[in-house]
């Protein structure tokens, strides 16, 4: 067939183009796929070079993210490099069960270290130190908008006519667990009895108008949405207005002690356990306040924390503050509120679910 | 012209027996039964399709029906799951109608109108295509979704589902209906307009008829997409239970709790209608080459 | 008044079709306003945010060490997807068109599906068979060394499922169109069945194969729903650029916003491309 050459040329020049981009995206993905294929397995360790595989809940991403460039300066760190993944705490979770790479995790409640123990991936000791394996605190707050135009100042306000609330999904997050918890227990502190809380969580899940995956996502809902109040953990709600993000926050009078576990999985690199004791230390302790975190370690100095409604006194106690201990340890807190069928959080979302 | 997406859409079965000009077998086509050599090659290839699509597709009906009929059912009619197919399905036939009517209307503009610029819709229309879903989600988000220009707020609403999913469908209608408009004999027009039939008429009677199984095929590929439609919905949704909750965002929650059974329940659903799609197709594109 | 419309490219011929000029301009504007409302903008306006601050910010965002990294895997993934769907692709499509085999009908028909099959199944699907802890054949690869799931190989082949079509979808109509002419002249030249295939059939459905090459490509750099599902999502070790543009989105901070809209914006250029080369590629080989 005739072709002109005009058109021969042009095609050839196509061509050339086509190939000479198809193949340097081969060759690029040549060399990626040999680093990358490279180490397997958790902790390549000798020659000081180590790989720290963190597996944590969504919100501490950036307080990790301090703590692990300041460890990296001390000699316990030196050649260390950390490979993370953030999450849902309750998804996290079972994908370390499944299969996920951890030497470090880092969750937003007992029961997502505990099903690891059970596993057999984390020792039955983890928790046996002076914090009872506890690596950060923080309470449960309400977030509202800037200049909290709805005069949201408790957990009742929630429940007036026309309040949109966001909450985590129980199903998927830790930071949703507390926000429930301490949804329910309010009513008790003040002193109703359970049939009257277990009316007001109802009541409460009526107002919820979105149950996004994490606590992170959550809040990303509350900020790029409308809803008028987000239920979280305070380091969350001041890490957002660290980042520049406008908006105002309520410690309710009565709320729960959020406390974070961290573990060392059984066959995690040895670096692993110095990072532990890192985050625990008076520094490590410091970039958690500095990220919003009640510290857990007794008498740590807090500083000035940006983005507390008081920079200067960050962390108010609230009046009324029920924990886990309180209750009865989370075994008998899990089975009563969350369990699948018989779970008080269960039913409710299942009654509000099917009267929408 | 025919772009990326129409020979991918057209079919390997379809090509045997279709009778098309440009697509029609020029030299003579010899069945052979398989030689030893390619006996083993059909061997390893089978292995290869198996390793990688049979098998775990048949894992999914497995595990579906792992914990019997009423597992099965009971996964499927849970409210929360059938929320999310209600909705699934109710966007899909939606935006598959709109799909039909634009698409016919973006082949004819393509295929009969010539204006500057019309180059540049042909790649416009294959975006979609091309497009990583989440970064539809981002893009459909720029417009769509608080800050929008133009005003329009429809980030977490249902409107996002049916907007996600007419942008990824986008292409199919056309594509399928591009190339049989191509070869309509202008003749048989011609003729109908000069015994005196009206211009809809001619329409109605000489052109839809053909274009009718280019436009069913477009539209059970256009479904089939719209509800395994995932990446988009992620930014773009909220992924609301009971409001904006699709299929496959039920599915991956149902994966991340662990609950293997009921996700596989859900997805062996969406097979299902995958092979009817397909298997439709088929049916289709024979009935079309019997009658030419 | 009746119009001509133009020559339509591909066949040809001239076209003198009465154009009904009272629909022709709400036709067109239809059209088109539907297609910068659903397309042009949006994608518009992406390009535009990405630079918002300005270009450095951007290359900053582009410099990370966790996103070229991402970019890198997404690339061996799309490689070896690649790699392994034109291989395998076209001995499918030879046997496909040349031989005749029981099941040969309900294989043509199988290969499509990955077409029509939601990304979360395919990611579902592989995790139940390849599961490191309760997969049908998880747990034995894991005893020898190979994790499947939450590592590469699981991506990779949910890249490969995903895009598997495509090159068989372009190679099998040519090589109907073909025939067998030349390669059983060949055979009966003396040539043997490597030498006609390498000699004979290659050239001939070389267009075909680069296009479909380029389609899976382009598929596989954009995969996401099935590599989410399979890969756990790991910074720097598992992290593609879509998983990337996700995980950024939903940080805090300008920085984390550019980095998203920045690999999206990459990711986007790189499709735009792709459908570039291949409409380019289109009439050259159908002038064949």
């Amino acid at each position: 067939m005739n072709v002109p050459l005009l058109d021969r040329l042009h095609v050839r020049g196509v061509a050339v183009v086509a190939t000479a981009a198809a193949s340097s995206l081969l060759l690029a993905g040549c060399v990626g796929g040999s680093t990358t294929s490279g180490d397997s397995g958790s902790g390549a360790s000798g020659s000081g070079s180590a790989v720290i595989h963190l597996v944590g809940y969504s919100v501490p991403k950036e307080a990790n993210g301090a703590m692990e460039k300041k460890f990296e300066a001390t000699p316990a760190g030196q050649g260390v490099t950390f490979e993370e993944a953030y999450g849902p705490s309750g998804d996290q979770s079972r994908a370390v069960v499944n299969g996920l790479a951890a030497d470090y995790v880092s969750f937003s409640l007992e029961p997502d270290v505990t099903r690891l123990v059970k596993a057999g991936l984390v020792d039955p000791s983890w928790s046996a130190n002076a914090t009872k394996g506890m690596v950060a605190d923080s309470v449960v707050v309400i977030a509202v908008r800037k200049g909290n135009p709805k005069n949201i100042h408790g957990w009742d306000d929630l429940i007036k006519p026309g309040i949109k609330v966001i909450t985590p999904n129980p199903a998927s997050s830790g930071s949703a667990r507390w926000n429930t918890l301490a949804a329910y227990e309010h009513t008790i502190s003040d002193g109703g009895s359970d049939a009257q809380a277990k009316d007001y969580l109802t009541q409460f899940f009526t107002h919820v108008e979105s149950l996004p995956g994490s606590g992170r996502d959550a809040t990303n809902a509350f900020l790029s949405g409308d809803a008028d109040a987000l239920i979280s953990y305070e380091n969350e709600a001041i890490l957002a207005r660290q980042s520049g993000e406008d908006f105002d926050y309520v410690v309710p009078d009565e709320s729960v002690l959020i406390e974070n576990p961290a573990a060392v999985t059984t066959k995690a690199t040895p670096k692993a356990k110095d990072y532990l004791d890192y985050v625990l230390s008076a520094d490590g302790q410091a970039q958690f306040a500095a990220k919003g975190f009640r510290p857990v370690v007794p008498g740590s100095p807090t500083g000035t924390v940006q983005g507390a409604n008081d920079p200067a006194n960050p962390f108010p106690t609230p009046k009324k503050l029920v924990t886990i201990a309180d209750l009865g340890g989370w075994d008998a807190v899990t089975s009563k509120f969350f369990d699948d069928k018989t779970g008080i959080v269960t039913q409710v979302q299942q009654s509000t679910g099917k009267s929408k | 012209m025919t772009t990326a997406v129409s020979s991918a859409l057209a079919g390997p079965a379809a090509a045997e027996d279709d009778p098309r000009p440009g697509r029609r077998p020029t030299g003579r086509r010899r069945l052979t039964t398989l030689t030893r050599g390619s006996g083993l090659g059909l061997g390893i290839a089978m292995i290869w399709f198996s390793l990688l699509v049979l098998i775990p597709l048949v894992a999914i009906v497995v595990q579906a029906t792992a914990g019997g009929w009423t597992t099965y059912v009971a996964a499927l009619t849970s409210p929360q799951t059938l929320a999310a197919l209600r909705l699934t399905v109710g966007q899909a036939v939606l935006v598959t109608a709109v799909d039909v009517v634009m698409g016919t209307a973006i082949a004819w503009v393509l295929v009969r109108d010539s204006f500057v610029g019309k180059r540049v819709l042909e790649v416009v229309i294959d975006v979609p295509f091309a497009l990583p879903t989440i970064v539809a989600g981002l893009v459909l988000l720029s417009l769509y979704g608080t800050g929008s220009p133009l005003g329009l707020h429809w980030a977490n609403t249902s409107h996002a589902v049916t907007l996600a999913f007419l942008f990824v469908t986008l292409p199919f209608v056309v594509r399928t209906v591009e190339p049989v408009l191509m070869e309509i004999e202008p003749e048989v027009e011609e003729a109908a307009a000069s015994l005196g039939a009206s211009r809809f008429t001619v329409f109605r009677m000489v052109i839809l008829p053909s274009l009718a199984p280019a436009i069913t095929s477009g539209a059970a590929l256009a479904f089939a997409r719209a509800i395994s439609e995932y990446g988009s919905l992620v930014l773009l949704s909220g992924n609301l239970p009971y409001r904006t909750e699709v299929a496959s965002v039920r599915i991956l929650s149902f994966i991340e709790g662990d609950q293997l059974t009921e996700a596989a329940a859900v997805a062996s659903l969406l097979l299902v209608v995958a092979l009817v799609v397909i298997v439709g197709l088929e049916i289709v594109s024979r009935r079309v080459a019997r009658h030419g | 008044m009746a119009d001509r419309a133009e020559r339509a490219a591909g066949t040809g011929r001239v076209r003198t079709v009465r154009q009904p000029s009272l629909l022709r301009w709400p036709l067109r504007i239809a059209v088109i306003v539907y297609l910068v409302l659903l397309v042009v903008w949006p994608v518009a306006i992406v390009a535009v945010k990405t630079f918002e601050r300005g270009v450095g910010p951007v290359l900053d965002a582009l410099a990370q060490p966790e996103v070229v990294f991402a970019f890198e895997l997404s690339a061996a993934n799309a490689f070896w997807a690649v790699v392994v769907n034109t291989v395998f692709g076209v001995g499918i499509s030879l046997l496909l068109v040349r031989y005749e085999f029981p099941g040969r009908r309900a294989l043509s028909a199988l290969v499509d599906l990955p077409l029509s099959v939601s990304p979360v199944v395919v990611g579902l699907a592989l995790l139940l068979v390849y599961s490191g802890r309760t997969g049908w054949f998880g747990p034995t690869l894991e005893h020898h060394g190979l994790q499947v799931i939450y590592a590469q190989p699981g991506m990779i082949m949910a890249t490969a499922f995903v895009s598997l079509p495509l090159v068989i979808r372009e190679v099998v109509p040519v090589l109907h169109e073909i025939g067998t002419e030349q390669e059983q002249a060949a055979t009966s030249l003396g040539a043997s069945p490597v030498q006609t295939f390498l000699r004979i059939t290659l050239p001939a459905i070389r267009w075909a194969l680069l296009y479909g090459v380029v389609l899976t490509l382009a598929r596989s750099l954009g995969e996401f729903g099935a590599v989410n599902v399979v890969s756990g999502g790991v910074a720097l070790r598992t992290q593609t650029a879509t998983l990337l543009v996700q995980e950024r989105y939903n940080q805090f901070g300008a920085d984390n916003t550019t980095a998203a809209y920045a690999a999206s914006f990459v990711l986007a250029l790189l499709a735009i491309v792709a459908l570039v080369v291949v409409s380019s590629l289109r009439p050259q080989e159908r002038d064949r």
